[in-house]
This record gives C-alpha cells, structure tokens and sequence, in this order.
C-alpha cells in the first residue's frame, strides 16, 4: 500500500507481530482476537482508538508502534447458566427426524426467543452463510453425523465447506442468542455456554472425536482445527491435533 | 502458537506521508473476510478481495473467515467492533478527518501474507481511483 503511495495506519492485535514486521504506523491495543475496536456497542470507546490509530499518521518519521493505555472495563469470566433457556414451555412436535435431530430442533426452537430478540435489538444477524434455514441447517448437521454419506443440501456446494457454513451459522445462531441475554456481553462466557452446555456443542465435540482422521481432507481439517476454538480444547484438556 | 507464526520480512520501509488529517479521505481494509451476502463466499485458502460499497447496510455484512480462534460475538453485537465504518463517518463529521471512501476492502487474513500481495496491488489501485490517500488496515 505505501508502495503505492497510500499512507497507511493499523491497530495491531499481536504486539510480536507487528514489533517484528515493522508497519509504517500501528496502534498496539490491548483487546482479544475479533475485537479491534475494543467494545461493541460503545461509539465512544470505538472513536478513541480510532483517533489514537488514525493520529499516528501525523508522525514526521516511522515505524511507529504505539501502545493504546485503555483497556475495555472488567468482566467476568463466570457465571451460573441455571435458568438459560426458553421463556415458554415447548411441546415436542411429533416428526420423522431421528433421536439427535429432534434435540437439535427442540434446543434451537428453545434459544428462538433470544435470537428473535437480538434481530430485533440490532436490526442484523450476521446468520446465512450456509443459506439454510437454521432448522435444515441443524437436520443436515444431524444426517452427517449419522450418515456421513448423507448428500449437500446445496448440490453445488462440497459436503466439507457446506459443513463448516452450516455448523458457522449454527454457531452464530446460538451466539446471537446467548449475546441478548443479560450480562452475557463477555466472549468467553458465551462460549462455555455453546461448548458445554447445548446438544450442538456436544454433537460438535462428537464430531471432532469421529471424524479427526477422516479420508476427506476438508472434513479431517474441520474436525482438528475448524470447529472448535484452541481455547475450548486447551480448557477441556482435549488433544490437539 | 499465533505469537509463533512465521513472519515476512521486507528490504524497504517506506513511509509516504501526507496531508493533514482533516483533509484526508480515508478507506478501510479488514482482514475479516467480510463479505456481502450475495458475494460469492470466500473459500478456504482463497487470497482474493471482496468490495463493501460504503452504503450497505450492516445485515448485509455477514463474515466468511476460516478460523475459528477469534471472538465472533463482538462483530454478531455490533459490526463497528470489527468494521468500524459508522465510527469514520462520525470523525469524518466532526472534522476529524476530510472524508470516508465510497469503497472499502477485504481479505481473508491467516494465510501467509505474501499471498495477499495480489489484492493488495489491486485494492490499492482502486482505492487511487476514487481518491483515497490514507488506509486504515484493521485486523480480526
């Protein structure tokens, strides 16, 4: 880009990197992997790092790597997930899905009214990169696990990306929801949740157990490395592959 | 193992400065493999770019990345945390800055970096175009 003649400024996530890459100008912030900015739904928090980044472009002379002093409030890390469910009372709907399928669709039709709520708080779901419908997007997880010959539902899309799409919206699904619910704003307590406490975390742990050495190279990639955070398997003390 | 990865080394430093702040027209490039809704998604590996025009709207930003070793739930709660768009708009309106692109970029980061070199010749022509100087590059 400079080489191009365009200035460029950067916030930097990983203060070894940019130390040993050198950038012409970068903002060292002190905030998690997915949040440069800092605090979602904090336009003031988010504006002064963006005046403290776009400030280094007054620099006479570079690199300059500056460290930002703010740090997002504190959080908390814990919390008693007794009580997390659906405010109404659902019925079963009787149906021809297996065993695993009805659990799926009987935990999303529970977690709904959160999701709903957060449509409707953020006017946006960032849902819809498999472009399935949650509930077939949870019937297409179950048949896999069940059949792994079981076909795409996108006849153009391969059976390992049209996994990762399904089970990435089916995550952010889940997520969504969680975020909506009061004092869930902390990442790491909205991942607990989805990876200890829901049918889908566990059928995607199962899915990582069954499938880590499988003959597709997509899905033994999904399995390792492509589903389920590092830190979730470094706190569960799982293996890593 | 992030703090672990390889990383590229360059010859040359350069360091283009430029106008004062308040007269600069600023775009943004993200490593978060953000995408429109209709884009085609990138795949896995893939080095190339997708084009969000400054006018689309926040659902119709969804995020295409491979990894799964970063925080999503900031970005499902406020797509500002990652993309901070609306944020440039407001410096832009308090004078802080002269002005936001009409285009902003970008690219899956994770892979090795050279890779991205294509794009970024190509992003950085387009940003020319339109009259951009400066990049803000943000990363996931």
């Amino acid at each position: 880009m400079e080489d191009e003649g365009l200035s460029t400024t950067q916030i930097s996530l990983v203060r070894e990197h940019s130390e040993a890459i050198k950038p012409p100008r970068a903002l060292w912030v002190p905030f998690e992997l997915g949040r440069p900015l800092g605090q979602p739904n904090d336009a003031e928090f988010q504006k002064r790092v963006l005046r403290a980044c776009l400030g280094l472009l007054e620099a006479e002379s570079g690199p300059v790597l500056e460290d930002y002093q703010e740090d997002i409030p504190a959080g908390s890390a814990g919390y008693d997930f007794t009580g997390m469910s659906c405010p109404i009372d659902l019925h079963p709907v009787p149906s021809n899905d297996s065993e695993l399928t009805k659990s799926l669709v009987q935990e999303i039709g529970q977690i709904a009214p959160w999701y709903e709520l957060a449509v409707d708080q953020r006017q946006r779901t960032t849902v819809g990169i498999s472009e399935l419908d949650i509930l077939d997007a949870a019937r297409f997880l179950s048949d896999f696990i069940e059949d792994p010959s079981s076909p795409s539902p996108r006849p153009e899309m391969e059976v390992g990306p049209m996994l990762k799409h399904t089970c990435e919206d089916l995550k952010a699904f889940y997520s969504e929801a969680m975020s909506a619910q009061p004092g869930m704003s902390s990442s790491l307590v909205v991942e607990n949740w989805l990876w200890n406490e829901t049918v889908l975390g566990k059928v995607l742990w199962n899915f990582r157990e069954e499938h880590v050495d499988d003959p597709d190279s997509y899905i033994g990639y999904l399995a390792q490395r492509g589903l389920i955070p590092d830190r979730q398997i470094q706190l569960k003390g799982a293996p890593v592959f | 193992m992030l703090k672990a990865l390889p990383l590229p080394s360059f010859d040359t430093t350069p360091f283009v400065k430029g106008r004062p702040l308040l007269q600069r027209r600023v775009s943004l490039l993200s490593t978060a493999a953000l995408q429109k809704r209709t884009d085609k998604v990138f795949y896995r590996g893939e080095a190339g770019y997708r084009v969000i025009p400054g006018g689309t709207a926040p659902n119709d930003i969804i995020m295409a990345h491979g990894s799964v070793n970063f925080d999503r739930s900031g970005f499902q709660q406020d797509l500002n945390v990652c993309f901070p768009l609306e944020r440039l708009h407001e410096l832009a309106r308090e004078g802080f800055i002269g002005s936001v692109a009409d285009f902003h970029y970008t690219v899956q980061g994770g892979l090795p970096p050279e890779r991205n070199e294509g794009a970024a010749h190509q992003i950085a022509g387009l940003m020319k175009r339109e009259g951009v100087d400066t990049v803000l590059l943000v990363p996931i």
